[in-house]
């Protein structure tokens, strides 16, 4: 008997009893109120549904939380009482053994199929069924009696001058606010993680090596100095808006001023599937077209060069893959962040200014040029940085096209590597959580963090500060 | 100049006024304008004298800042705005071909309803005319544009400790004086002006309006109002549009004490509008 309530689907039985107490609340409530309706003189301060919603919220919240209790605490419960329960010859067993034995036994349990499988084991998960019974039992009987008493409680307080209108509007806004708890905790945990785990970095590498040393090597040797992987990264992210503020801006001024409707109505969505290309198409266009042109371009330099004596020795690195590439295609992918949001402050711009430059004799270009960006400039500032906070960001490019080897060269066609890329080579394959290699991938991703961070920041800041009131 | 004949009675009460004048600085002949196929402006012909302030009035929706907007041929800014007719200039016609717009709008300036200065300093915002159009020799050339501008917009004395401030940082009053400064930086020769104070309070307005009545000696200037005091106020002669029509024009002491037309009366006194 207890080993079957065990074996009860309590995600989904959850979910049912929160419909099924929300909704019989609900009728209680609401049956309640229009009898109250029919037997009062005067007027409800609520109507009948408001009453209904304010029962089952006091049925459904308890049920909630309940489940919420569950979901966290039900696992550990059962597990926690197991371990004690467990014969003594388990206790030679390290921590990570035992976790990972104990997961056999409950995905045995979920599957009810141990047979075939060592006594020791079968008792071990019937017991754990058990136990878990016992605490999906103790789950359901809490529930019914929190949900039943919520519910009694909430329509005796039902009478005609009940305010259930208000304590709904109240009720409603906790929900809010709880969704968008959720949302910053979530935010709170992963930065508080990453801060962890760069501490425990950091007290293995000094602080100031990892920002200001010039070697990284962090696969084979431990030599952990990330300056060539800054420099990477800001020398791509350079190239690429060199390449994505031009065009994207002047994209963005023809788009909002001299585009007529037809041709915007099909020119912006074509710029907008830019943006909905994946990053890994974008890095293999980089890899197979982009990177190997501009290998035959360099070395074609090169050659003349040294033809015309202008050179002794090749002059540029023509690697097969190089941070001009990388550059040039995350150029191209970020075009879309700046021309739309760019286009974005430029249509905000009112029409009453174009209006006064052209009644002062200003033409297109002259109005365009010294009255429409003028004033549109904050918010362009912005988009060019919320580009460049995205290029730092951006991974499948530079891992495909950039190159790994750590280094400080202005030679735009030598393979450089960025924070990202380390980040990616670094937590792929074997990795244990002690080791030093695995931690620098949480210090880069700090750094990566703050200055995307900080880049977003100064943006918001930009925008908020400098937008001129147009009411 | 007759253009009466065969019309519509409305054209007829035109020709009275109109023989009586000099020499008009605009002469406005079959003026039409359309939106795509909607028609904004039925056939108004009308003079605008200079040294003289005239006012449009009119219901809203009746075609007076449509009407306005032709004078600078601001409507080629509007997708799908049509101007038929001539509408003369020292004898040319501003419709035509071959005149430019751009030069045009520096002989014929223009304020707006709402103030609407540039997100430039106070000296930028009356710098930007005179820059454009390369009308100052050297930066003190400038700097007497500016100052004879502002003070002739009865700004100067304002803000001339502060000529580097944003044009936005000012009073609602004082940016719609700056708009006007910045107007008459250009030195046109007729200005115009979209209900100037419809965005100001009482004291603003009479700042405006006293403007208004200063700069009547120096340009002929247009004025779209709302308010019948503002017309009576401040203008020499009176239009009265209505649905697209002149239905009246005349001297402003005339239009409002004695209006040959009932629906102009029927307006003034504020039986519809």
């Amino acid at each position: 008997m207890l080993q079957q309530l065990g074996q009860l689907p309590m995600g989904w039985l959850l979910i049912a009893l929160i419909a099924v107490f929300g909704s019989a609340a609900f009728f209680i409530g609401r049956v309640r109120a229009e009898r109250l309706l029919l037997s009062t003189t005067g007027r409800m301060h609520s109507r009948p549904n408001y009453h209904g919603y304010y029962v089952a919220m006091w049925s459904a919240v308890p049920v909630m939380l309940v489940a919420a209790g569950y979901a966290i605490f039900a696992e550990q419960l059962t597990r926690t009482q197991l371990t004690r329960e467990l014969p003594s010859s388990f206790s030679a067993l390290s921590a990570a053994e035992l976790q990972s034995y104990l997961e056999s036994v409950r995905m045995a349990a979920g599957t009810a199929a141990s047979a075939g499988a060592d006594r020791v084991f079968q008792a071990v998960t019937n017991r754990y069924l058990e136990l878990r019974g016992l605490v999906n039992a103790g789950t359901l009987v809490l529930l019914g009696i929190l949900a039943s008493a919520g519910m009694f409680w909430a329509q005796r307080r039902l009478k005609p001058s009940f305010r259930a209108r208000a304590l709904v509007e109240n009720g409603m806004e906790l929900v809010l606010f709880v969704c968008a708890g959720v949302a910053i905790a979530t935010t709170a945990g992963i930065v508080l993680s990453l801060l962890y785990e760069s501490l425990q970095f950091f007290q293995k590498v000094s602080a100031w090596d990892f920002l200001t040393g010039t070697r990284w090597n962090a696969q084979t040797e431990a030599e952990f100095g990330a300056l060539p992987l800054f420099f990477g990264t800001f020398m791509i992210a350079l190239i690429a808006m060199l390449v994505a503020a031009p065009i994207g801006l002047f994209s963005a001024i023809f788009l909002s001023e001299y585009a007529s409707p037809k041709a915007r109505g099909w020119i912006k969505p074509i710029l907008e599937i830019l943006a909905g290309i994946p990053t890994v198409v974008y890095g293999f266009f980089a890899l197979l077209v982009v990177a190997p042109a501009i290998r035959t371009a360099a070395i074609w330099v090169n050659e003349t060069a040294i033809q015309l004596g202008l050179a002794s020795e090749p002059i540029l690195a023509a690697q097969p893959t190089s941070a001009l590439a990388a550059g040039l295609v995350m150029g191209i992918m970020v075009i879309p962040f700046v021309s739309s949001l760019s286009d974005d402050v430029i249509n905000a711009v009112p029409q009453t200014l174009r209006d006064a430059a052209y009644a002062l004799g200003a033409t297109k270009s002259e109005t365009v040029k010294q009255v429409v960006v003028p004033a549109a400039l904050p918010g362009i500032i912005a988009a060019l940085l919320l580009a460049v906070s995205r290029a730092i960001g951006e991974t499948m490019i530079v891992v495909m096209a950039a190159g790994k080897s750590a280094r400080i060269s202005m030679d735009p066609t030598s393979d450089l590597t960025t924070i990202t890329v380390q980040i990616v080579s670094l937590m792929t394959g074997e990795t244990g959580f002690d080791d030093p290699k695995t931690l620098s991938a949480f210090a880069l991703g700090l750094v990566l963090f703050i200055v995307t961070l900080a880049f977003n920041v100064v943006a918001l800041r930009v925008v908020k500060k400098y937008r001129e009131k147009y009411d | 100049m007759d253009t009466g004949q065969g019309t519509a009675m409305i054209d007829d009460s035109l020709t009275l006024p109109r023989a009586a004048e000099a020499a008009p600085r605009i002469d406005c002949r079959n003026i039409k304008v359309y939106y795509g196929q909607a028609q904004a402006i039925h056939d108004v012909s009308m003079t605008f004298p200079d040294r003289a302030v005239t006012a449009l009035i009119g219901p809203s929706g009746c075609g007076k800042s449509t009407f306005l907007r032709c004078l600078n041929r601001m409507n080629d800014t509007i997708e799908n705005c049509r101007v038929e007719g001539e509408i003369l200039m020292d004898g040319e016609n501003i419709n035509d071909a071959d005149i430019d717009p751009v030069l045009l709008r520096s002989r014929v300036g223009m304020v707006f309803q709402k103030p609407n200065p540039f997100p430039k300093s106070i000296y930028d915002n009356i710098a930007y005319g005179p820059r454009i159009h390369g009308l100052a020799n050297g930066r003190e050339d400038l700097d007497a544009i500016v100052e004879k501008s502002l003070r002739r917009a009865g700004l100067w004395e304002e803000v001339k400790d502060r000529l580097t401030a944003p044009g936005t940082s000012l009073s609602g009053g004082q940016q719609q004086r700056l708009c006007i400064a910045r107007a008459i930086a250009v030195q046109p020769e007729v200005i115009l002006m979209d209900e100037p104070c419809s965005a100001l309070d009482p004291i603003a307005t009479a700042r405006i309006e006293e403007l208004i009545d200063e700069l009547r000696n120096r340009y002929c200037i247009v004025i779209v109002t709302h308010s019948m005091q503002q017309a009576a106020r401040v203008s020499q002669r009176t239009a009265f549009f209505h649905l697209g029509h002149v239905v009246e024009l005349g001297d402003t002491n005339q239009i409002f004490t004695n209006p040959r037309e009932k629906r102009t009366e029927d307006y003034i006194t504020g039986r519809f509008g």
